[in-house]
C-alpha cells in the first residue's frame, strides 16, 4: 500500500533541513576534507545522472568535473533555498544536456525534442487487451506471466544492463526523473526541484518512464514460451 | 463488492492508473474502483507486484564512481578556487 504520510511530507514545506549545511559551511571557509566528503557522498549519483545523456563514461566524469567546478564558483549564490544536492543536480543536467547535444544523444530542434518526449504511447500496447467485441472489453487478452525467480534475477548484473539500457532508450526527461525517483530514491517534491517540473507532470514522466522499464523487464525475465517458435 | 460492470475499471485502464495508485495521488472513488478491480484480477494484481519489483530493482543499481584520475583533477581543480578566492 502507498505510504500516506510519505507522500503528503513529501508535498509539504519543501525540502527539509540539508544534511550537508555543515559540510557546505566548512567548504565556504576553503576546508579541503569537507570538499572530499560531498565529492563522495555526491559524485555517484551526479555519475549516473550524467551518464544517462552522454555516451561515455570520460565524457561524465568532465561533466561532473565541470558540475562541482560551476558550485565551487557559485558558492556565494546558492542560498540553500534547496538542498545542496537539489542544486548539483540542475548544474549537471544543463551541462550534461548541453554536451548531449552536442554529442548527438538528444534531437536537436525543440519541435521535435517535445514531439519526442511527449511521445509517451500507453504503458501497455491496445493489442494485449480485449477488444470491443471481446468478452470483457478492455481486459486482458494476453496478461502478464509471473516473472521466474525474480529475487536473484534481480540482482544479476545481466539485468542491471538491462534496467539502465531500457533507461537510457528513454525521453530524456523521462530519463532524468527515473533515474532520480527510483535510481537516487529522491522524493517527488525534491524532483520536481532539480527538474522545474509541476506536480502532474513529474508524475506523468514517471508514469510513462516506469511502464517501459517494467515491460523491458518483462520481456528479459518471462519464462521461455515451450515449443514455440517466437 | 456489488458494483455493476459498467462501473469497473478496465485492465487498460488500470495499467494507466498504477502509478498515481502507488504514489497516492488518487481521489477516494477512484482508489475504491482501482481496488475494487484489484481484487477481482489476478493479472492486474500481477502487474502492480511486477510494477513494485521494477521499482525495487532500479533502487538496487549500485552506485557509480569517478576513477581516481578525475577525483584528483577536481582536488587540483578545488585547490586553485581556494588559492583564487581566497
Amino acid at each position: 500500500m502507498p505510504d500516506e504520510e510519505g507522500a503528503r511530507r513529501a508535498e509539504g514545506a519543501g525540502a527539509p533541513g540539508d544534511p550537508d549545511a555543515e559540510l557546505l559551511e566548512r567548504l565556504r571557509a576553503g576546508d579541503e576534507d569537507a570538499f572530499r566528503a560531498l565529492v563522495e557522498e555526491h559524485g555517484p549519483f551526479l555519475m549516473r545522472l550524467v551518464m544517462m545523456h552522454v555516451p561515455s563514461r570520460a565524457i561524465a566524469e568532465e561533466v561532473v568535473g565541470d558540475t562541482w567546478l560551476a558550485a565551487l564558483e557559485g558558492l556565494d549564490r546558492f542560498e540553500g533555498r534547496s538542498m545542496l544536492r537539489t542544486w548539483l543536480a540542475s548544474i549537471a543536467l544543463n551541462k550534461a544536456r548541453t554536451r548531449g547535444t552536442r554529442e548527438g544523444r538528444i534531437l536537436p530542434f525543440a519541435l521535435l525534442r517535445r514531439r519526442y518526449e511527449e511521445g509517451g504511447g500507453p504503458a501497455i500496447d491496445a493489442d494485449r487487451f480485449q477488444g470491443r467485441r471481446g468478452e470483457r472489453p478492455g481486459w486482458w487478452a494476453s496478461p502478464p506471466v509471473a516473472w521466474e525467480d525474480p529475487q536473484s534475477r534481480l540482482e544479476a548484473d545481466e539485468t542491471r544492463d538491462v534496467l539502465l539500457k531500457a533507461i537510457r532508450d528513454l525521453p530524456p526527461r523521462q530519463r532524468e526523473v527515473i533515474t532520480l525517483r527510483d535510481i537516487s530514491g529522491w522524493d517527488a517534491e525534491e524532483v520536481r526541484n532539480a527538474l522545474d517540473l509541476s506536480e502532474t507532470n513529474q508524475r506523468v514522466l514517471l508514469h510513462r518512464a516506469r511502464s517501459k522499464v517494467r515491460a523491458a523487464l518483462e520481456e528479459h525475465l518471462k519464462p521461455e514460451p515451450e515449443g514455440v517458435a517466437r | 463488492m456489488n458494483r455493476r460492470k459498467d462501473t469497473m475499471l478496465t485492465c487498460q485502464e488500470m495499467v494507466e492508473l498504477v502509478t498515481d495508485y502507488l504514489e497516492d495521488r488518487m481521489d477516494d472513488d477512484t482508489r475504491a474502483r482501482f481496488e475494487a478491480h484489484v481484487t477481482e484480477c489476478d493479472a492486474c494484481t500481477l502487474y502492480i507486484e511486477q510494477m513494485r519489483m521494477t521499482i525495487v530493482a532500479l533502487g538496487h543499481i549500485p552506485a557509480e564512481t569517478i576513477s581516481p584520475e578525475a577525483e584528483g583533477e577536481l582536488l587540483a581543480a578545488f585547490r586553485s578556487w581556494r588559492a583564487s578566492s581566497a
